[in-house]
């Protein structure tokens, strides 16, 4: 009996530990991810009548954390990013966080009963980035292509980048912003998100 | 739609005059003219966004389904003749045989059935043939009442209107009845995402020029658009 007992223990913690060491795929991080924050959606009458603080909370919990922003505030920057102080750097990502959690944030209230249809995901061979293609299903409407761009990180895969029937939530910002640093500067750009972001906050527009 | 063309036409071609060019983006060289346009547009959409809010709210889901189903259906013919013109035989054979099924089983369009069957619908356009056949783009134009446009898509839409069945019906009043209900309907669709385009956007004109850009993009090379020339590489995180 002591045998079988040590024997379970032992088989217990092995698969414990491969568990945890074994990371999430990327297709499956976003599928898991999408299907819960939907689900919790689904059911919260609050923020499907637009109870935007309400949302903005449950994507910081569940959706932030596999979003790795610096990046994202890179690849919206393009090259000036390079000219961005380490101080500036984590401010600049600081505020186009607060600004990309409200646009999703934004979506979000406006679903109603879509479904997900995740394609097949093309693995790379070393530990380029993947793109996880999903497609949002509506009754009446075209599916509407939405793609997460992720990338291998020390704490596992992290989503850089959002596109929505071919536009990058992230790229799109490429051309305003390369001109804002242009003309006044990685601090003009700096004021201009939280200006912006100050300006949602007061439920302007 | 071919009413909204030649009106379109028509209120461009007069405040043409006197256009300043304040272009600071080489795809948008007539960005002045544009964005007395984009001005022009979002005047208008004054009276027709409410009207589109007030038909998004009172007409049922089931009926908003529908009507969009029924011009869908439509579509679908000139999406198949697309598909071949692109040489995407297998793409329009199944466009084909949605017309067929959402037509008879479908109730005169009003069900797609054809989705249910997995015959997935498609989204074509003759601009789009013409990309696919290596035809540049062009400025970047905005047009009054069809919005954004580059010189490819115009002549792409000027065609896709021509050969409109709505444009070509001889009952005048169900013709302009159809062809303002189409309008509404299309503009109800977009009230989601304008709502996160109000949001995220610094300038709402640059926002959907940058985004027209990347869509239409996407859309000639069927979601897998390649990789543009891109300086990631010289981006340290």
């Amino acid at each position: 009996m002591k045998c079988l007992f040590s024997l379970l223990f032992g088989l217990v913690s092995v698969f414990n530990m491969s568990a945890f060491a074994q990371e999430t795929a990327p297709d499956e991080l976003v599928k898991n991810v999408t299907e819960e924050v939907f689900s919790i959606v689904r059911q919260d009458k609050d923020i499907q009548s637009g109870d935007t603080k309400k949302i903005i909370e449950l994507v910081n919990a569940k959706v932030l954390p596999h979003f790795n922003f610096q990046r994202m505030t890179a690849l919206a920057m393009g090259k000036e990013w390079n000219k961005a102080s380490s101080d500036q750097k984590k401010r600049l990502a600081e505020e186009f966080q607060t600004l990309l959690v409200r646009t999703y944030s934004n979506a979000l209230t406006g679903y109603k009963d879509q479904t997900v249809r995740y394609k097949p995901t093309k693995m790379p061979d070393g530990d380029g980035d993947v793109v996880v293609r999903t497609e949002i299903l509506q009754a009446g409407g075209k599916p509407v292509q939405l793609d997460y761009s992720l990338r291998k990180g020390p704490d596992g895969w992290k989503v850089f980048d959002m596109v929505v029937a071919g536009v990058s939530l992230v790229t799109n910002y490429r051309d305003t912003f390369t001109q804002e640093v242009r003309a006044n500067g990685v601090d003009g750009l700096i004021k201009m998100l939280a200006d912006k972001n100050r300006q949602l906050e007061a439920g302007k527009k | 739609m071919r009413n909204l063309l030649i009106l379109a036409l028509f209120v461009a071609a007069t405040s043409m005059t006197g256009c300043a060019t304040t272009a600071n983006n080489p795809r948008d060289p007539f960005e002045g003219f544009n964005r007395a346009m984009f001005s022009v547009n979002e005047g208008l959409d004054t009276v027709v966004k409410p009207v589109a809010q007030g038909y998004d709210a009172v007409v049922p889901d089931l009926i908003k389904t529908g009507i969009g189903n029924f011009f869908g259906n439509i579509a679908d013919v000139w999406i198949a003749v697309n598909n071949f013109l692109q040489g995407k035989i297998t793409e329009g054979a199944s466009d084909v045989a949605r017309v067929l099924v959402n037509s008879t089983v479908g109730v005169a369009g009003l069900i797609d059935v054809a989705s249910y069957l997995e015959l997935e619908k498609h989204n074509e356009d003759f601009g789009q043939t013409l990309g696919k056949w290596g035809i540049g783009e062009g400025p970047y134009l905005y047009w009054p009442l069809i919005g954004p446009k580059n010189v490819r898509d115009t002549f792409g839409f000027a065609v896709d209107s021509s050969v409109d069945p709505l444009g070509h019906m001889h009952d005048v009043r169900a013709r302009n009845t159809l062809t303002g209900v189409h309008f509404i309907d299309l503009r109800a669709s977009l009230l989601p995402a304008e709502k996160v385009i109000e949001a995220a956007a610094f300038d709402k004109y640059n926002y959907i020029r940058d985004a027209y850009f990347q869509m239409r993009r996407n859309a000639v090379h069927d979601g897998n658009p390649p990789p543009e020339d891109d300086d990631e590489d010289e981006i340290e995180e």
